[in-house]
């Protein structure tokens, strides 16, 4: 059954590899996948380590409902300590891996050390072995996973890889599988490259005994029927997440010319619709992917129609890579666009930051901060194509002082840049923020200033506060499982009521990256799609373990909890822009420029801002300093922590 | 003779790769999640994003039966479906060897062999497939996509021919 799956511990220094079982307690309090992996990395790293040295850990693992029959089970999660702002480091993925390396009897690994050579880890049936990967380095994203198949000659093989860019140590390097599959934002990958692991194999035919076959069955099929019924999900299914896009950018809510404006225009070209044409006219009428599992299939196929790299097949080009591609870098080509999305994929490199830090280095240069000089002649303006996606490659090869100073990340490159370049970075903790803009939506707002892994969207963001939900559908959402009867507002300029929807979506988040299930499955784009009552039948079903809503809500407050902990030691602090729950001071300063009537001349209003973190602070049962009370860590059982059950 | 037994259509340009029928099907079957226990199989390229659906074709002369040494495998014409006796099977593998298509299966756990039972009439890769790249259908239909698809492009052509005309005049 899946609760049998095991976590190894792997010392790459050392070739120790050690099996052991995971107790029921210990998923009774941390169920799996993300939040398990916190209480590992806080449990398993020292406070103030080097994230690329020897000393990082780094956690891979399936979530407690991977390859069962909870609808989509496919997410992969990876978690260490940060390379980029040196917090908390995660990242989350699709695909068909974390299914395979549980059919292959694992839900975890925990990795320590440092290989004296490039390896790779093959992991098959129960066992594991670190074998040579000399004939690997160098490779790209899908050269490395093929030439794996061939070597062990088996073409159902998953594997977990880096690219160059994790060879090179690029703050921001990705893990990833498949075509496209990646691990992105906190540079994980470089944590795995600094180790000499350039990939993790593995394939399996290990039996997952499902608790009750019949009702699992049933209860999956009543999910798929609720998922696709869901408007968002048939538009994600035919368009992919580029649809966002086009409704985030008609309000006003996309960061152009890196903060310049708020809204692109003129972008035809980029429009999700002439993505799709483009993507049909090359791979056919249906031309969507899904990952394991998954009715949504939000994946689109492609074949980059034009230019250089006509012919060359990708997947996506998701919503982020329309952000870091054209409206951030102000570059408005369908070209561009295809082969930023696939150098990035094949390099192995996060495309948010990528475009983020390349569009944030536009704007330096446009100021006179940056000059011909740093850029070694090249012409860095916003709208040029070209150098774009000519320091997408520098960066990843560390090319020319700017592609090597980059390949840092912001933090780091603006203490080398020096001047007042920080005072442009848009990020948190460290972590680029997705090229949305949030000074319209004080909940967005919240989210990202608070999220654990930096500026981000996936760890608590409400994106349903922008449908304008009545009062009452919204309380039957946020009032769940614990009750709310506290003030709750459809309007998504307002403050009252974001802190604790932030709260909420922290919590529902959790459990989904607990679960290992992906995030279109729960209350993330859709309000109808299913969470914690829903998941407490679905965890019963799959793997017998009951579960109350009110408990999954807990593990996850659990999880958050330990995530903060890592934070707290690694030294965050309230405002502080570069490891605290802050935003850049052009959030506040700089009002949007474009937009609805409603968004344009907005900003984030200090005082309220203040108020709102205040307040999500209290419902978490932090202090005004964000450290939790003693009494929080009491009721949720971490008094003692780190405490090593595993 | 009244017509009988539907049959499965499968269309592999609608795959979208994500194996739900492989989990389904073992499942439904098994009562596990194990790929390696399911009756169908999506191959796949994925440098081209090619995914295609193997499974049973449940061959009106099929060659599983003929070559079983001890006739465990027989024809169900009720459900137009191809059976494993399992009491009879000596588990000698020798329909895996002739199946043109590889929808003979071998469970590496339980050691016998296994295949596509159309879930008596009601194909669970079928059920859970909502874009219907796997479909179960009466058997005249199974060549109607096909059908229409050629005969678009044939009109398609003559009102090209008829516009070309049009247009020399």
């Amino acid at each position: 059954m899946a609760l049998n799956r095991k976590i190894a511990y792997i010392d790459l220094s050392t070739g120790k590899i050690e099996i052991k079982p995971i107790p029921i307690d210990v998923r009774r309090k941390f169920l799996g996948g993300r939040g398990l992996d916190a209480y590992l990395l806080y449990n398993h790293t020292e406070k103030g380590i080097d994230p690329l040295g020897p000393k990082n850990t780094i956690m891979v693992s399936g979530g407690i409902l991977t390859a069962t029959l909870a609808s989509a089970t496919a997410r992969t999660h990876v978690m260490a300590k940060s390379p980029l702002g040196g917090m908390l480091g995660s990242c989350n993925m699709g695909g068909f891996f974390a299914p395979e390396l549980a059919w292959a009897g694992f839900h975890h690994l925990v990795i320590k050390g440092k290989a004296e050579k490039p390896v790779y880890l093959w992991i098959h049936n129960g066992k594991i072995e670190i074998r040579d990967a000399k004939n690997l380095w160098g490779k790209t994203v899908t050269e490395t996973q093929w030439a794996i198949r061939e070597e062990l000659g088996d073409d159902d093989i998953k594997s977990l890889v880096i690219g160059p860019a994790g060879e090179n140590l690029v703050r921001f390097a990705n893990v990833m599988t498949g075509i496209k599959n990646s691990g992105g934002r906190t540079g994980m990958g470089a944590v795995m490259g600094s180790k000499n692991l350039k990939a993790i194999a593995a394939r399996g035919t290990m039996d997952i005994k499902i608790a009750y076959p019949k009702e699992a069955l049933e209860y999956n099929k009543r999910f798929i029927d609720q998922i696709t019924s869901a408007k968002v999900n048939q538009t994600q299914g035919t368009l992919g997440t580029p649809f966002i896009w086009g409704a985030t950018n008609s309000w006003g809510g996309v960061r152009c010319r890196n903060f310049q404006y708020n809204q692109e225009l003129y972008c035809d070209e980029i429009e999700p619709e002439a993505i799709d044409e483009a993507c049909a006219e090359t791979m056919g009428p249906y031309h969507m992917a899904g990952c394991f599992g998954c009715q949504v299939h939000c994946r689109a196929k492609y074949k980059i129609p034009t230019g250089p790299y006509a012919g060359v097949y990708d997947e996506g080009p998701e919503y982020t890579s329309q952000g870091a591609f054209c409206s951030e870098p102000d570059c408005r080509s369908l070209e561009t666009l295809l082969v930023g999305n696939h150098l990035v994929d094949q390099y192995g490199m996060d495309n948010l930051e990528t475009g983020s830090i390349i569009s944030w280095a536009m704007e330096l240069y446009e100021l006179g901060i940056l000059t011909s000089k740093e850029t070694d002649g090249l012409d860095l303006r916003f709208g040029n194509d070209e150098a774009l996606l000519e320091m997408v490659k520098r960066i990843c090869f560390r090319k020319g002082w700017l592609g090597d100073t980059l390949a840092e990340g912001g933090v780091i490159a603006s203490e080398k840049i020096g001047k007042n370049s920080f005072d442009y970075l848009i990020q948190v903790k460290g972590m680029s923020n997705l090229h949305s803009d949030e000074r319209a939506t004080p909940a967005l707002a919240l989210n990202i200033a608070t999220s654990s892994r930096g500026s981000d969207h996936l760890r608590s963001r409400p994106a349903i506060d922008l449908y304008h939900l009545p009062v009452e559908v919204m309380r039957k959402i946020y009032s769940n499982p614990v009750p709310y009867d506290g003030p709750l507002s459809s309007e998504h300029t307002e403050y009252i009521g974001k802190p604790w929807q932030v709260f909420w979506h922290e919590n529902c988040y959790m459990g989904v990256d607990c679960l290992g299930i992906c995030k279109y499955h729960t209350t993330f784009l859709g309000a109808t799609l299913p969470n914690f009552e829903d998941w407490s039948k679905v965890i019963y079903y799959n793997t017998g373990l009951e579960f109350t809503p009110r408990e999954i809500w807990d593990s996850a407050e659990r999880c958050n909890m330990i995530e903060r902990l890592f934070n707290l030691r690694e030294g965050l602090t309230r405002e502080d822009l570069k490891k605290g729950d802050m935003l850049n001071h052009r959030y506040f300063d700089e009002p949007c420029r474009r937009g609805a009537p409603d968004v344009v001349g907005r900003v984030i209003d200090r005082e309220k801002f203040k108020k709102m973190v205040d307040e999500f602070y209290e419902y978490k049962g932090l202090d005004k300093n964000g450290v939790p009370k003693p009494e929080t860590l009491k009721r949720l059982g971490l008094e003692k922590e780190p405490s090593h059950l595993l | 003779m009244e017509p009988m037994g539907k049959v499965l259509a499968i269309s592999p340009e609608k795959c979208t790769g994500c194996r739900l029928c492989e989990l389904v099907c073992s499942v439904f079957h098994d009562g596990m999640s194990n790929p390696a226990r399911s009756r169908i199989k999506i191959v796949k390229w994925e440098s081209e994003g090619l995914y295609i659906p193997m499974s049973c074709q449940q061959c009106q002369d099929a060659p599983c039966l003929i070559v079983c040494p001890v006739k465990a495998i027989s024809r169900d014409e009720k459900l137009s479906r191809v059976m494993v006796n399992h009491n009879i099977c000596i588990g000698c593998r020798s329909c895996v060897t002739v199946c043109p298509f590889g929808a003979m299966g071998f469970n590496v756990i339980d050691r016998k062999n296994f295949k596509c039972d159309l879930c008596d009439g009601d194909p669970q890769c079928v059920r859970f497939c909502e874009i219907k790249a796997v479909d179960y259908v009466d058997a005249d239909r199974v060549s109607i996509a096909k059908k229409k698809a050629a005969a678009e492009k044939i009109t398609a052509a003559q009102r090209q021919a008829v516009a070309l005309e049009s247009e020399s005049h």
